[in-house]
């Protein structure tokens, strides 16, 4: 099974690399470029211990890919986390 | 005074660690492994030193928080024994929970190699136990990701709690947004937990321990650590 996890900065929390990017893509020509956050973007390959019932797998890896991301993925004190698993939000 | 001078891969600043308390105030300083288990026996005092562990991957200080010896540091901070980190350290305690908040990169970008002014506020942390309130030390910065960050509510209570142990400020003691070189919410250069005894601090008083190098205020910090360990 594939996750895919994607790491971003709260909201109200200083991006300083995303203002560099975004200076950048003014000077490019890009002017409508408002605002940019940087963050992070992971993908995860999992082998369930018994693979069989889909539904329950994919339960399996949402509750497991959450816990890797509160332990190590994200810092909850700046940045918030979303999953996917096999494509699914 | 015997103190643990943790090594993780990508210190660099453990050496300073080790030497400058040892010349400057006269302590024993021995290396413990990141991959150890447990603590030097004797163990006084922890110090966490500055460095990249583990090239600063995923997010300052995230990998080393999850080392075996962590665990032991954890041990050691619950029973009230002084822990200091300074730099990389203090990420690395922000990292492992033991101290609140998390450090960002700097609001300007850049690296900054600089000496900076701090200002000493609570004085009943490891780092500060007997020096005075409002004292201004010189001690150098060296970091990218110093800047330090907490939610509204987090900074207010570690004000209310006297966790606040150093500002950045001018040579007088002035806090402003130019004396401020990271952008640390409140001017915050260095924190503790709410017993005390775990200290976190960006400035390096290893690079600050003899008057040839521009500085000797780092001693009145391993001063303050060697109290503590006294006490605890």
């Amino acid at each position: 099974m594939k996750a895919r996890v994607y790491v971003t900065y709260k909201s109200g929390v200083l991006d300083p690399q995303g203002k560099a990017v975004r200076g950048g893509l003014n000077t490019l020509g890009f002017g409508e470029v408002g605002d940019v956050r940087q963050g992070k973007y992971f993908e995860i390959r999992l082998e369930p211990e018994a693979p069989g019932n889909h539904e329950k797998d994919v339960a399996w890896a949402r509750a497991r890919v959450e816990e890797m991301c509160k332990k190590l993925l994200a810092n909850p004190v700046m940045e918030d986390f979303r999953i996917e698993i096999d494509g699914v939000a | 005074m015997n103190a643990a001078v943790v090594v993780f891969p990508g210190s660099n600043c453990d050496h300073d660690c080790e030497t400058a308390p040892r010349r400057s105030a006269g302590w024993t300083t021995v290396a413990a492994w990141h991959k150890d288990a447990e603590l030097p026996a004797g163990t006084e005092a922890v110090i966490l030193p500055g460095g990249f562990s583990y090239g600063d991957y995923l997010r300052c200080g995230a990998i080393a928080a999850m080392s075996p010896i962590m665990a032991a540091v954890k041990r050691f901070a619950e029973k009230g024994g002084p822990v200091a980190g300074v730099c990389n350290g203090f990420q690395i305690l922000c990292e492992s929970g033991l101290l609140p908040g998390t450090l960002l990169r700097n609001r300007d970008l850049a690296f900054i190699c600089s000496d900076v002014f701090i200002k000493v506020e609570s004085t009943g942390s490891s780092a500060t136990r007997g020096l005075s309130a409002g004292e201004v030390l010189s001690i150098p910065i060296a970091h990218g990701d110093g800047n330090y960050f907490a939610d509204e509510a987090t900074l207010d209570r570690l004000e209310k709690n006297g966790q606040v142990i150093f500002r950045y400020c001018d040579p007088k003691g002035s806090l402003s947004a130019v004396s401020n070189p990271n952008g640390s919410q409140r001017s915050i250069a260095g924190i503790s937990n709410e017993k005390g005894n775990v200290i976190g601090m960006m400035p390096h008083p290893d690079r600050a321990s003899e008057r040839v190098l521009g500085s000797a205020d780092g001693v009145r910090i391993w001063e303050a650590v060697a109290r503590s360990a006294a006490r605890a």
